[in-house]
């Protein structure tokens, strides 16, 4: 039985992808038809995307052919698909942020990630499902469907970037972008056995995105390999003159680092093994199987030529409460101008109501438990009287944690960690404790919280499901990150002799 | 319902007044506080709009370097501190006129503390200690549709305009003002006219009350004579004009003695001024506040002014109007009286400019404190409102000086001037107002005037000089006023002594 020419494709990265394009041997349309074939077939069951537009999707890729047709000089990524989290505001297309509050919301203006990526041509897919304002773990808190991992569908695919996550690894897409908050870049692609990077805080534009917790936001790539996350990386980094956030630095050299790291260029790298991260004494929470991945994966790294030594965090123990004290503190203000006078929702606006009511009620309906919780618990830990004790403290403790990855950076060159404690889990079985959910951040809060950037690369399998490696790095030093991640792709890949995502494939075709 | 008001010399007699300011500056920057749509007044509603200002999801701030700076200049203006590093915080409340659901604003770390301002009432100085000046964004208007007042009881249905939102706006708060008794009506007004002079000389707003490019906050409170603590303060809002930030400290001192001497609780509350009747009504009770949950704003970086160019700032910040009263009064050599006069007339930088164009100190001072505020006040209009300009008095009093015109052909000039007709000098052109010279045809008048007035001649040959008066003024009236008297009379002397 022969497998149809288009499903090969989607199992392609986008570097090849982007070598078949320059070459003439196949065309976006072609590329861009496969991708929506496949949505077409999967999406129903896997719920990654909540808009896609294949008309538009098709006409864009028609004009990117023509262009290249027409002897255009093309950047490497024209022509290439791209699906990016609803939380990116594109122009024209519907944005929800997984909310019903946003139902229907077509907005003015483009996101400069969105801009960015347009410039480069690519051809936008659709947008991706995501927990509703990214508050979550699992992409269950969708105001609309929840999305399902593509390793087994009875499982979560990660969250808050589950849709981004299940798209990549599902063949639904051939990367892309998420945001990361707490760890909602790293950890779904952890849990589908992809390679995603939170950048240091300032070195991706926020303009655009829809604000969770504005001091901890960064859009970054998901992908099959730590190569092409480094691709889009590049191509969404640098300055924006709209965000007064944004780091005046030029982008790290990401490509060249992540070549340099597959060809094993790690000799002298000094590895620090995070104690308070899975570590002896602190293993509460942590799967066997997790652990002993990650074990495997330093012993690698020493054998690569790193030194590798044990580095204690102390105040990482508090990142999880002093996190969930500044994310809803800051969302609790982003999320005040939902409020049903100027777009999306408004319930109530019969004339029976007074605005207040008007308000209330659109609130009310437009926002899942969730967001309520995180309102209610930041609106209160800003209260007077109350915001030293809780915001006020956290701030501190933020403090805390980042002179930790300061002294643990005079002595090491990274960190790493597991990315989550856990493999993925059934759906619904976290859905009704709050706290479970939030301690899958364990292991990417602490570098959210400092502004550093971290990365997550597939490890290998624990019970039959990926598990992911966290590299973390001092600010601006992201290529560390891609160097250490493509030398432990590499070498695992070397070992396996396939990729991980191959692993996935061959299941599909089995069943 | 009417309030009990109590006299105010009497109430005097009981209490003490302490007053307080809260002023908001529209800053006259081309751009908004946190994006770059224009800040144009009485444009169509919601035209200049952009994602930020509307508080479209994604959309970030920021900060808008001219109005920091003019934010600067307006605190060293004021002999404040500038913070050497300071951070924007969210103020959070829900109304339709605020698009992101919290005002970007400045809480705990204002740009510039601790400054003062002395005014002068009567003589008397007055030092008003400011507390704090801080940078933050207006908010959109509400349009009440539908009613009969505008308001919103009544109204059918609201719509905003949000052109306004997101214009940089500087907030100026004194301290509590004591011991000013009596005077204090007059100081608070004069703080605000001193205020507003400032800031105009900065160039940093167009300071137009009545476009609320200034906005005035009143609080106002009274404690028994000799009472260690101050009494319970009201904060007076839409006060819009001078007289009405006098008239409002004034009305809500004899308010709240009736209150007080009731034996009755002042309310700590925001009340209204309404123009028309001069009197204050109760709004929103400060009891049931709103808590704010001020916190830093995550998405803008802190303002870390330089030192370096702080001090530059100030070494380049204009002369200022205290500064320039005192020298103005100097050089022109002026009692505190005549300056005071020349002040609150509203002429004094008419006649600073008159004087840079050319004319005298005194005679700028004539011009527009005599016959232009006649003009003026016959009007209605303001000083600066005619349609004359400095550099054109000027040219008038160079005209009088030089002998082209006398003072009553002067007037008539300025006429032509007022109406249009051009500069003074082009209008004694048009209009032949000169004075005549020693011409034939003032010779002729001359002549005609001693030979049509043979007993005046007599008697003054007879010895009655003074009647040759008759004989000036029957040439003035041949000549139609365009000669000049001491000629004439010169002239006459020559012929008939």
């Amino acid at each position: 039985m022969s497998t149809p020419v288009n499903t090969d494709l989607t199992t392609l990265d986008a570097a090849e992808l982007g070598r078949r394009l320059a070459a003439g041997e196949t065309s976006s349309v072609e590329l861009t038809q496969a991708y929506l074939d496949r949505i077409a077939a999967q999406d129903d069951v896997l719920g990654a995307y909540l808009h896609v537009d294949p008309e538009v999707a098709l006409a864009r890729a028609g004009e990117v052919d023509a262009a290249r047709a027409a002897g255009e000089e093309l950047g490497p990524l024209a022509g290439l698909p791209v699906a990016l989290k609803d939380v990116f505001v594109t122009e024209g297309v519907p944005t929800t942020s997984g909310s019903r509050i946003l139902e229907g919301w077509r907005p003015p203006y483009d996101a400069t990630v969105a801009a960015r990526l347009k410039a480069a041509g690519t051809v936008l897919l659709g947008k991706t499902n995501m927990d509703e304002f990214a508050m979550g773990s699992s992409t269950e808190n969708s105001a609309y469907r929840p999305t399902r991992n593509p390793w087994d569908p009875d499982r979560i695919p990660g969250g808050s970037s589950g849709g981004s996550s299940a798209a990549v690894a599902g063949g639904l897409a051939p990367w892309a972008l998420g945001t990361d908050t707490g760890g909602s870049i790293r950890q779904p692609a952890a849990l589908t056995g992809l390679v995603g990077h939170k950048p240091t805080y300032g070195a991706v534009s926020r303009y655009g995105l829809i604000a969770f917790s504005s001091s901890l936001d960064q859009a970054g790539p998901m992908a099959r390999t730590v190569l092409d996350a480094a691709v889009l990386h590049e191509a969404i980094g640098g300055h924006d003159p709209r965000d007064s956030t944004s780091i005046d630095a030029p982008v790290p050299v990401l490509v060249k680092a992540s070549q340099e790291g597959a060809r094993g260029e790690l000799a002298g790298l000094r590895v620090g093994v995070v104690r308070e991260l899975g570590g002896d004494g602190h293993t509460d929470g942590y799967d066997a199987g997790v652990l002993e991945r990650v074990r495997e994966t330093v012993e690698l790294l020493a054998g690569m030529g790193a030194e590798v030594r044990e580095v204690s965090c102390p105040a990482f123990d508090l990142a999880l409460p002093a996190y969930y004290l500044i994310a809803p503190s800051e969302a609790s203000s982003n999320l005040a101008r939902f409020e049903g006078m100027r777009f999306g929702l408004r319930v109530g606006d019969d004339g029976s109501h007074s605005l207040e009511e008007v308000m209330s009620l659109t609130r009310e309906q437009g926002f899942g438990p969730e967001v309520k919780r995180r309102i209610v618990l930041g609106t209160y830990a800003l209260s007077a009287g109350y915001y030293d004790a809780y915001y006020g403290q956290a701030q501190k403790v933020r403090t805390l944690i980042t002179r930790d990855f300061t002294s643990a950076f005079d002595d090491v060159d990274v960190l790493v960690s597991p990315t989550s404690p856990t493999v993925a889990w059934p759906i619904g079985a976290r859905v009704d404790d709050p706290l479970a959910m939030y301690a899958a951040d364990l292991c990417t809060l602490p570098a959210s919280l400092a502004g550093l950037p971290a990365i997550s690369v597939p490890c290998g399998l624990s019970e039959g499901l990926p598990v992911g490696f966290q590299v973390m790095a001092p600010a601006l030093s992201d290529d560390r990150c891609y160097r250490v991640a493509a030398a432990v792709e590499a070498a695992l890949d070397a070992a396996r002799g396939s990729r991980l995502l191959d692993e996935l494939a061959n299941r599909e075709a089995a069943a | 319902m009417t309030d009990t008001l109590v006299d105010f010399d009497e109430l005097l007699t009981r209490y003490e007044p302490v007053i307080g300011l809260e002023t908001h500056v529209e800053l006259g920057t081309a751009s908004k506080m946190f994006c770059g749509c224009a800040t144009t007044f009485g444009a169509e509603p919601n035209t200049q709009t952009c994602p930020v200002c509307l508080g479209l999801p994604g959309s970030l701030p920021v900060a808008n370097a001219a109005a920091i700076e003019a934010t600067i200049r307006i605190g060293l203006a004021l002999g404040c501190r500038i913070a050497s590093w300071c951070r924007f915080a969210r103020k959070n409340y829900f109304y339709p006129d605020i698009p992101k659901g919290f005002q970007t604003s400045q809480y705990d770390e204002p740009l510039c503390t601790a400054g003062h301002l002395d005014v002068e009432v009567d003589g008397e100085t007055y030092r008003v200690e400011i507390e704090r000046v801080h940078l933050e964004e207006d908010t959109g208007k509400n349009l009440h549709v539908g009613g009969s007042t505008g308001r919103i009881h009544g109204a059918s249905h609201s719509l905003v305009d949000f052109n306004r939102a997101g214009i940089p706006l500087v907030e100026i708060v004194t301290r509590p003002i004591p011991g000013a008794g009596a005077k204090a009506p007059e100081v608070a007004r004069a703080y605000v006219t001193e205020l507003r002079d400032i800031i105009q000389t900065l160039g940093a707003s167009d300071v137009r009350m009545e476009q609320g490019s200034l906005r005035c906050d009143v609080n106002t409170s009274l404690a028994p004579v000799g009472s260690l603590e101050w009494g319970t303060r009201t904060e007076t809002k839409n006060v819009n004009s001078l007289r009405s930030v006098e008239r409002s400290v004034r009305y809500e001192m004899r308010r709240q003695a009736a209150v007080l001497d009731a034996g009755g609780r002042v309310l700590q509350e925001t009340r209204h001024f309404h123009e028309d009747t001069g009197s204050t009504s109760p709004g929103r009770s400060k009891e049931e506040a709103t808590d704010y949950r001020y916190f830093p704003e995550p998405d803008l970086v802190p303002v870390a002014p330089d030192a370096e160019w702080v001090e530059k700032l100030a070494a380049e910040l204009p002369e200022l109007p205290a500064a320039r009263r005192a020298r103005l009064q100097e050089e022109w050599g002026l009692s505190p009286t005549e300056m005071a006069w020349l002040v609150n007339a509203g002429a004094l930088g008419l006649v600073d400019a008159t004087v840079a164009a050319g004319a005298t100190p005194a005679d700028a001072r004539k011009w527009w404190l005599g016959e232009l505020a006649r003009r003026a006040n016959d009007a209605g209009v303001e000083l600066a409102e005619l349609a004359v300009t400095p550099r054109q008095v000027a040219e008038l009093t160079r005209l009088v000086a030089e002998g082209t015109v006398n003072d009553q052909l002067a007037r008539q000039a300025l006429d032509g001037v007022l109406a249009g007709e051009g500069d003074p000098a082009q209008v004694v052109e048009a209009r032949g107002l000169a004075v005549m010279g020693e011409s034939d045809e003032l010779v002729a008048a001359v002549e005609a005037a001693i030979a049509g007035a043979p007993d005046v001649v007599a008697k003054v040959r007879g010895g009655k000089v003074q009647a040759l008066g008759a004989l000036v003024g029957a040439v003035m009236k041949a000549t139609r006023g365009k000669a000049d008297a001491a000629t004439v009379k010169r002239m006459l002397e020559e012929r008939v002594l």
